[in-house]
């Protein structure tokens, strides 16, 4: 029993539809979905729509991490490539604008992927370099200002739509079905925690964990880039100094909420997703209920704690132990 | 750059001597903090340009927020025996050694935008900054004025939480509305003063507050969350300053587009030009002995649709805001 994976997401699944009720429960609109301007509208729309970005990342760092390795460096590619995106937007067509600032995604992605990889550099370190210099180089790129654009076509990403669904959800939502299938329907998602769980045991079964390795990197770099996309294309601007900080921690945490150890192997991508809606509903929750901002954090702290400790097992072996005492 | 600065200073030197101005001579060093925002950018080139303007050498160095750079820049300013040195403080303590040194050799310091701890009183000159409470008062003021005796629900979008500048603008503007009872904050949350954090805050009070049609106004401690605050409201249907008044502060140029195009109401501007009085102090204190006031308030002027905002936003967009 106490071995037992929390891999059915139960506890995740329940943690969601209990922090939703709580937040029906502080606003009593919460569930109140209307038409704005061809748009659904409503604080459950909010939820999913402000929770796509650190989804995005999620989707990215859940691989990362199945492989026993973590990505630091996505708030500061989030940063740069909503930067470069901001700079185009006005003097090019869109494809190249999008195309350019995926490009330095994957780039960046890259590069972690060689630190890693190839140079054999801690994760957590190869990564800490381009979460610290990144930004900085989005702070080149925009030269310290919040750069705006007008482009309707750039902006579509933040607040345009698809048969009703924001476009950030529509983009988050793609992501997630083509990574599933990426990792599920072919042998990758089994290479991938393989490398995770003994990179030196594959590496010998023939498992080309080193290509698996730089490729969840790039792959990461990629969901970095297209939520820089989405953050810039909402406030229509990028601003480098603000733009996906902190992010990494909340990516991080939606990853663990969801079931995936940091020590790698087994993982979910599914219930990564889910971990950064908790998260967003959580602070959706917080912005409704008309608390005083000091709580914020307090609020968000306690939460994550009960959510862990749902699913841990040795937790749930007390919770099992306690009920049979009752007996 | 080095040596364009160079040039530049010697052009101005040159030229101020010919003309015989009277601060010509004066050389001043201005320790900044760093590039952390685009109002210190702005206050970087506005400082250059009021030195220009009275011919004064002016030399900059950039201590990229840290402290131990900026103990060293005025270091070296003492040793180049500069006439009075500008320093904006990135912390408030640990400045009395340096200085003192300063002060043993005769170099008056003017601090900029921001005030070091009351230990180190005696050893500058003046502080010229803004008082950021009265700020929030003239935001407040501008509302209570605007609205009249018709009951009015505001929304705030405060700064970050425990930010000096968060709580004294929330403490001036509460204050200012206090004594009109029609007038009430109910709902207030931090949007971190980031555009993205702002526009999230406000779409939750939209939906908290029936779709917003009960808020009659909102209040921001920067422009930069308002920005955000305004694409919320429009997304949601609702016309920013129309249906919803808005105050903000700081006086950046996207807040001057966004009022020109009657979006936005009123700001309240935290003026980048800090070394204009600084400039002033200096000059009159070296030619004239008069020391000037321990703290040299700027003036924390209100901006509407009445004050060519277009023409404004022209002016500041090229500062590096």
């Amino acid at each position: 029993m106490a071995l037992r994976l929390p891999r059915s997401g139960v506890p995740q699944v329940l943690a969601f539809l209990a922090i939703l009720a709580v937040n029906w429960m502080v606003s009593a609109q919460f569930f109140d979905i209307r038409f704005q301007d061809g748009r659904l509208f409503g604080s459950l729309i909010d939820v999913f729509n402000r929770g796509a970005p650190v989804a995005l990342l999620a989707i990215g760092m859940v691989l990362v991490i199945a492989t026993r390795g973590i990505d630091l460096s996505v708030g500061a590619v989030m940063a740069i490539c909503g930067a470069i995106a901001a700079t185009l937007a006005d003097t090019q067509p869109l494809p190249v604008v999008i195309a350019a600032a995926l490009g330095a995604g994957l780039l960046c992605g890259l590069w972690n992927g060689l630190l890693v990889a190839v140079l054999g550099i801690q994760p957590i370190i190869a990564t800490l370099i381009l979460m610290v210099a990144g930004r900085g180089i989005a702070q080149l790129i925009t030269e310290g200002r919040i750069v705006t654009f007008t482009s309707p076509d750039l902006a579509w990403f933040g607040g345009g739509s698809v048969l009703g669904v924001p476009a950030p959800v529509a983009i988050t939502f793609t992501v997630l079905v083509l990574t599933i299938l990426l990792v599920r329907r072919t042998a990758l998602g089994l290479m991938i925690e393989a490398t995770g769980g003994n990179a030196r045991a594959s590496a010998l079964a023939g498992v080309g964990t080193r290509v698996m390795t730089m490729a969840v990197y790039v792959w990461c770099g990629f969901c970095s880039a297209l939520a820089g996309i989405v953050a810039a294309a909402d406030i229509l601007g990028a601003d480098a100094n603000n733009s996906g900080l902190w992010l990494e921690l909340d990516a991080i945490l939606a990853v663990v909420i969801g079931g995936t150890s940091l020590f790698g192997g087994r993982f979910s991508v599914v219930l990564a997703v889910l971990g950064a809606l908790i998260i967003q509903a959580m602070n959706t929750g917080i912005l409704l209920s008309g608390y005083p901002p000091e709580f914020n954090l307090v609020v968000k702290a306690v939460v994550v704690l009960v959510v862990l400790l749902m699913q841990s097992p040795r937790f749930s072996g007390l919770a099992i132990l306690l009920s049979g005492a009752r007996k | 750059m080095k040596f364009k600065a160079l040039l530049a200073a010697t052009v101005v030197s040159t030229l101020a001597s010919t003309l015989g101005a009277q601060a010509a001579d004066l050389t001043i060093g201005f320790s900044q903090i760093g590039s952390e925002s685009g109002w210190r950018a702005a206050e970087t080139s506005v400082s250059k340009a009021e030195a220009k303007k009275r011919d004064i050498t002016f030399k900059i160095a950039d201590a990229q927020q840290k402290q131990e750079n900026q103990i060293k820049a005025i270091r070296s300013f003492i040793a180049q025996g500069v006439d009075a040195i500008f320093l904006a403080p990135v912390v408030a303590t640990g400045w009395d050694q340096v200085l003192k040194e300063a002060k043993e050799s005769k170099i008056p310091v003017v601090l900029l935008d921001r005030d070091i701890d009351a230990s180190g009183k005696d050893l500058y000159l003046t502080a010229v900054t803004s008082d950021s409470v009265h700020e929030g008062a003239v935001a407040g003021e501008w509302l209570a004025k605007t609205v009249g005796d018709k009951p009015c629900a505001v929304v705030e979008l405060q700064g970050t939480v425990g930010a000096s500048v968060a709580t004294n603008r929330k403490k001036g503007f509460d204050t200012a509305i206090a004594s009109h009872s029609n007038i009430k904050l109910v709902r207030s949350q931090t949007g971190d003063f980031t555009r993205a954090k702002g526009k999230e805050v406000m779409e939750s009070f939209i939906k908290a507050e029936g779709g917003g049609k009960n808020i009659c106004a909102v209040y921001a401690h920067n422009d930069d969350m308002m920005v955000g605050a305004i694409q919320a409201m429009k997304e949601a249907g609702l016309k920013p300053g129309t249906d919803v008044l808005t105050v903000s502060i700081d006086a950046v140029p996207d807040i001057f587009k966004a009022i020109a195009a009657g979006e936005a109401n009123a700001t309240v501007e935290l003026t980048p030009n800090m070394a204009g009085p600084a400039f002033d102090a200096v000059v009159a204190y070296k030619d004239k002995g008069t020391v000037p006031p321990k703290w040299i308030q700027t003036e924390s002027k209100l901006y509407t649709s009445a004050d060519d905002p277009q023409k404004i936003y022209e002016s500041k967009k090229g500062l590096g805001y």
